[in-house]
């Protein structure tokens, strides 16, 4: 099996893939880029912490017109993963209003997106219908 | 000289025509729009005391001191500023504070930009892409993230936007997002210094382009070129100048520039609710002004799918109650509070920086009763409200000369 990578570094591999966040050891709120300290309280100390990789969709759009290299139409959206919210697409779904729904029931799945100069593939996230 | 307790007044003010202005370079309509305000006020650069420029595409130069060496370099202080979309609300700001704080009694503020044939806005960082897997910046990424974990270009945030207050609240969909965009493009059909002027019916609206749904191409903002330009005075300077002045002047009742305050998702989903409602908070509470008082408002329907949260945010209607608010027919230039009678950013257009100060310009034309074809009879209070992502959101109110 070929060497794999993370697309972020929020993102674990293995058996059970998850996402991970920075989590304010003072007020309990989570961030997902590095951080110098919290936004909310101002504390610089933060913890790890495994984010659900079930949750609901809470808005989205399809995304016709995008940058170069990206295929479209895609879906992008938010969900909230247990009081979380995450960027992702949705994927492993048609990309049309009829099968993406406010509301609907979602969990995270990975795909490979790549493969670089060394073999090494690089795998990123994104959410598919639950029970789809 | 002013004082904090100074009131703060619209002189003069002007707007170039949006559109496409291919003979013309930044500095040709910034100078435009300032001449324009001068005369308007009947000053000159000798009269002004501080520059905020506002410009964001092109925001290293010095775009103030540009404007300065074309019309009159006086020697005063210049401020360039750049602040997303509200740019130009800043750079009015930065005049407000000026006279506010006493540091002078008539500032200047502009917003002009180049935009004309601009594509599609932020996103599309493909930078980081490369031969072998590198993690790059603050999420490690090793490839562009944009596209891959959601989307950062502007259609695709404001239509989430849309879509999330439609999850909380209901009452939303792809049709009533477009007949957002009905009215406005309907609204712009009276407006000479539109970009766009063309009356769209709904199912042309609904069976353009998408470019990320719920918004098609007219439910987007039109890339344009353009500048906008206001003198503010100091209330106890005003009363120097003649009745003529004094007349058309027009009060600045409330100035406020908000940033988003943290709130849980706010860095997932750009939060452009609560900033918005604080700025309308404290720009009530400052002019002692209520929702119901205002005859019109220019809101930032930088996408239709914005316009109908800014309803909300602005307290124009019960919270959650959007949807219905504008179904009532509330919003079009004939109904209890008209939004957007411009055509909005949607078919006015958007040069981001000129935005800020054009729907000032807007409301006080309204306010002097000189809007002509789209005159909102017997205006006398009015709202503008632009945000800017990252974020920035600023709330003028102004209100008609007494005398």
């Amino acid at each position: 099996m070929a060497e794999q990578i993370p697309l972020v570094d929020y993102l674990v591999l293995g058996d059970h893939p998850h996402l991970e966040a920075n989590e304010c050891t003072a007020c309990g709120a989570r961030f997902f880029d590095r951080r110098n300290a919290c936004a909310a309280c101002e504390n610089p100390e933060f913890k790890k912490v495994d984010v659900a990789t079930t949750g609901e969709v809470r808005a989205f759009t399809i995304v016709s017109f995008a940058a170069p290299g990206i295929p479209v139409p895609f879906v992008a959206t938010v969900v909230d993963c247990d009081g979380t919210s995450v960027r992702a697409n949705l994927i492993n779904v048609a990309p049309d209003p009829e099968h993406v729904s406010l509301g609907m029931k979602v969990r995270l799945a990975t795909e490979v997106i790549g493969t670089d100069d060394n073999g090494t593939e690089a795998v990123g996230f994104g959410f598919e219908p639950l029970g789809g | 000289m002013a004082s904090a307790s100074e009131e703060l007044w619209i002189l003069g003010i002007h707007m170039t025509k949006f559109g496409k202005h291919p003979d013309k370079d930044l500095v040709d309509l910034a100078s435009e729009a300032v001449r324009g305000a001068l005369a308007d006020g009947g000053v000159t650069m000798k009269d002004i005391g501080i520059i905020g420029a506002g410009n964001l595409m092109m925001a290293m130069a010095p775009t103030g001191q540009m404007v300065q060496k074309q019309l009159g370099q006086t020697g005063i202080p210049v401020y360039n500023v750049s602040n997303a979309c509200a740019t130009g609300a800043t750079a009015l700001r930065v005049a407000c504070m000026a006279v506010k704080a006493g540091e002078t009694d008539m500032g200047l503020a502009f917003g002009v930009e180049k935009l004309a044939g601009a594509g599609l806005l932020a996103g599309g960082n493909r930078s980081s892409d490369s031969n072998t897997w590198t993690p790059h910046g603050r999420f490690g990424a090793v490839a562009a993230v944009d596209g891959r974990i959601g989307t950062e270009t502007m259609p695709g945030v404001f239509a989430q936007i849309g879509m999330e207050y439609g999850h909380k609240y209901g009452g939303t969909s792809f049709e009533l997002f477009a007949k957002i965009s009905e009215k406005n493009h309907s609204h712009s059909t009276l407006n000479p210094l539109a970009a766009y002027t063309k009356k769209m019916s709904l199912d042309e609206i609904m069976n353009d382009v998408m470019i990320a749904y719920p918004n098609t191409r007219p439910m987007c903002s039109a890339n344009c070129d353009g500048a906008a330009a206001a003198v503010v005075v100091s209330g106890s300077k005003l009363k120097t100048l003649s009745l003529e002045q004094q007349k058309r002047a027009v009060k600045i009742s409330a100035s406020i520039l908000t940033t988003d305050p943290w709130e849980e998702a706010c860095q997932i989903l750009p939060n452009v609710n609560t900033l918005t409602r604080n700025a309308a908070r404290q720009a009530y509470e400052q002019s002692g002004v209520a929702p119901s008082d205002l005859n019109l408002v220019e809101l930032h329907d930088c996408f239709a799918t914005a316009e109908l949260v800014h309803y909300d945010n602005l307290m124009l209607c019960e919270e959650g109650g959007a949807a219905d608010f504008f179904n009532s027919g509330a919003t079009w230039r004939d109904g209890s509070t008209p939004v957007n009678v411009s055509g909005g950013l949607e078919s006015k257009g958007h040069p981001i920086a000129a935005t800020g100060i054009a729907n000032i310009w807007e409301v006080a034309t309204h306010l002097r009763g000189e809007a002509k074809d789209r005159q909102i009879e017997g205006a006398k209070i009015g709202l503008t409200h632009v945000i800017g992502l990252g974020s920035a959101c600023g709330v003028h109110i102004l209100e008609k000369a007494a005398a």
